[in-house]
């Protein structure tokens, strides 16, 4: 090139050496891009997992935190990729859940698993399917959630009227193996999300479902209450050999302690929800934990995946019992690490298409496997009846699973020592 | 009974509110330190609830003294928002320190009398709540001998009557609103203490009996000391028989219906005086 280099300059606005420059780092960014998308697989999933950590669930919570902690280290054991768990906070209130899922989006969490709470579940879902994230719910049994046509959301945990059939049939197993039935029941619920919708379960399941006793009074209470002897007192006042419970935690721990206030010993405690079977129920009361049968999801413990959790659990925390809070909040953790190793991407959408395609056959849960429906609902899910005795769980029902005999009537309260 | 203890808790509230004048936005959470502090005691040395609660209450009239003289005397001249955003800082910062200290989890304390009731006849009574009434009505009685009888307890309520005509007649002011405010978190403490054997303590608790403190003292006429207690076991009453006569889950409607009618007709409260 001949003449002036400052006039070439002018006319072409490049020089050679920003030729050179910008050839050479176009060259090193289209060298690289094969590497970018090998990153893009290699890449850790953000999981942003929202729990009651704190507030009336705080307990609940944690509990499931603990299935959150033994999770990257069973995956790593059957070849899946492990997770960035960010943890968040719901303060067991739904408009926290809603505010904490937003932020852990904004964060970079690129799916998000939660939240316990039916009413929690619902905020944060609506919140995945605005933004496009999906959300693995663990544990949340409000049959609306997946019946809203929302295509990020999909849960592995029964509904209320699955849990509500599987519980009845149960029971009379329960009833018919101990030879013990009780006439009349007092049905008590919370009454918040959860516990309206398992209501509601009820009144249209429980005309057909042919049981031996009759429900003589419905009693629904605050989750919240800090003092359950009204309800107690009227419950009691019914006459009714047993109670029918819809409870969380800390009210089954009120409850407990005011039936032998009130000195009542039912003949049977019959939980159809969480609470009585929780480790906090069982170190807080003693003893005076034993008897409550509690018909909930629960594990299969002949999966070879079952046994793998409970030795990382036993490791982990060697006073804690398995119990659904980590059962659920594993799987949906599973569910994520596994459509992650097969969408080959972090990104969202890939990661809701090869959710909608899961199909886990080596899992935890009761049932074939983890398969998800159109509405998002894993729905061949089934439910066990266990019985607290001496500090730990035993299965009597279904029969196949079975490891124990139902004791009903439960021990009365004033005989335990 | 558990009205009674509503009312202990209420009294700290209405004490501090009739001679200080600060609505003490923090109340709830000051009551959850005092049971924070019975439960450690509990747990470190066995002491029973009820014998810790002269320990807390002590413990805690130091705090608010402190807290008084320190911090809240120099916002007394500023506007009332910026008062209840004080108060509402350290209500936040309260929470904050006990979950670093105590964590999320619900904590009790079990004693050797926490399941007893007494029967008579066909009425059975919990006897918690029985002894948690007495500690609550004794405690309620010294404040009210102390307001009475002692010249202090006459001087904090000339500071309260008439601030100007206090200082006057040279009482010390400072010291007068500071001791206030020690008294009104000593009366916490002391609920706080008491309401460990009933509840177990985790430190969100505050906020809703904040909110209850606030409707008992409405109720019951803001500033006035019987009004506090009659405000407590007007509330306690009310939702139990809410509880019975109607659905349990109405209790706290009920008590709230009953604030919104005392605000309607009787908005200086059922003992409190009418501004003029």
């Amino acid at each position: 090139m001949t003449g002036n280099p400052h006039r070439n300059q002018a006319r072409t606005g490049i020089t050679r050496r920003a030729f050179t420059v910008g050839m050479g780092a176009a060259g090193i960014v289209a060298g690289t891009a094969p590497f970018n998308v090998v990153r893009g697989q290699g890449a850790v999933l953000k999981v942003g997992v929202l729990l009651p950590r704190s507030g009336v669930q705080a307990g609940i919570g944690q509990d499931c935190q603990r299935g959150v902690e033994i999770t990257n280290g069973i995956l790593r054991d059957i070849g899946l990729p492990p997770l960035q768990i960010m943890n968040g906070d719901t303060e067991s209130d739904p408009q926290i859940a809603r505010a904490q899922a937003e932020k852990l989006i904004n964060e970079g969490a690129q799916l998000l698993v939660g939240a316990f709470d039916s009413g929690q579940t619902t905020t944060i879902a609506q919140v995945a399917e605005q933004r496009g994230i999906p959300l693995v719910i663990n544990i949340a049994a409000a049959p609306p959630i997946t019946e809203q046509g929302y295509k990020f959301v999909f849960r592995n945990f029964p509904t209320a009227p699955v849990i509500l059939m599987d519980a009845f049939a149960n029971q009379k197993e329960v009833f018919q193996s101990s030879g013990a039935t009780p006439k009349s029941v007092v049905f008590m619920h919370v009454n918040d999300t959860f516990g309206t919708a398992m209501q509601k379960g009820i009144g249209d399941i429980f005309p057909k479902a042919d049981m031996p006793y009759k429900i003589v009074e419905t009693i629904a209470y605050d989750p919240k209450a800090r003092d359950l002897s009204v309800e107690v007192a009227k419950a009691k006042a019914t006459g009714a050999e047993a109670l029918l419970m819809v409870s969380r935690l800390n009210d089954a721990i009120l409850l407990t302690r005011e039936l032998i206030k009130q000195r009542w010993s039912p003949m049977a405690v019959l939980s159809m929800g969480p609470g009585w079977y929780e480790d906090q129920y069982l170190k807080t009361l003693g003893n005076l934990s034993d008897g409550p049968l509690s018909f909930v999801p629960w594990y299969d413990p002949n999966k070879k995946l079952s046994k793998a959790l409970v030795a990382a659990l036993a490791k982990a925390y060697p006073d804690v019992n398995v119990a659904t809070n980590h059962i659920y909040t594993f799987e949906a953790l599973l569910v994520a690490a596994d459509a992650h190793k097969r969408a080959g991407s972090t990104d969202p959408k890939a990661l809701a298409d090869a959710i909608r395609k899961t199909n886990i056959t080596d899992n935890v849960s009761p049932g074939p496997g983890i398969r998800f429906n159109e509405k998002g609902q894993n729905d061949k899910l089934s439910n066990s009846a266990i019985q607290n005795r001496g500090g730990k769980h035993v299965m009597v029902a279904p029969k196949a699973a079975a490891n124990a005999k139902a004791e009903v009537p439960m021990k009365p309260y004033d005989k335990r020592g | 009974m558990t009205g009674l203890i509503y009312g202990l808790s209420a009294l700290g509230l209405s004490v501090i509110f009739g001679v200080v004048r600060i609505v003490n936005f923090a109340h709830g959470e000051i009551m959850v330190v005092g049971m924070f502090g019975t439960l450690v005691l509990f747990r470190q040395f066995g002491v029973d609830p009820l014998l810790a609660m002269p320990f807390i209450a002590i413990i805690l009239f130091g705090f608010g003294y402190l807290l008084q003289d320190w911090v809240i005397r120099r916002v007394a001249h500023l506007a009332d928002h910026m008062q209840f955003l004080l108060m509402a800082a350290v209500a936040v910062m309260l929470i904050a320190v006990c979950l670093m200290v105590f964590k999320g989890d619900a904590q009790g304390v079990r004693v050797r009398y926490a399941l007893d009731s007494f029967a008579i006849g066909s009425l059975i009574v919990d006897k918690v709540k029985v002894y948690a009434g007495v500690a609550a009505l004794i405690t309620s009685g010294a404040l009210f001998a102390f307001f009475r009888y002692t010249d202090s307890g006459k001087a904090i309520r000339a500071c309260g009557d008439n601030y100007v005509g206090a200082l006057v007649v040279g009482l010390n002011v400072r010291r007068m609103f500071a001791l206030t405010f020690g008294i009104g978190c000593a009366c916490l403490g002391a609920a706080g203490a008491i309401m460990l054997l009933l509840i177990d303590v985790h430190p969100y608790l505050g906020p809703a009996y904040t909110l209850l403190a606030f409707t008992i003292v409405i109720v019951g006429g803001m500033g006035s000391l019987p009004g506090a207690l009659l405000g407590g076991v007007l509330i306690g009453t009310s939702e139990a028989l809410a509880g019975i006569i109607l659905q349990p889950s109405l209790k706290t409607a009920f008590s709230f219906g009953l604030l919104i009618l005392v605000l309607l007709f009787r908005p200086q409260g059922l003992l409190g005086r009418a501004s003029r």
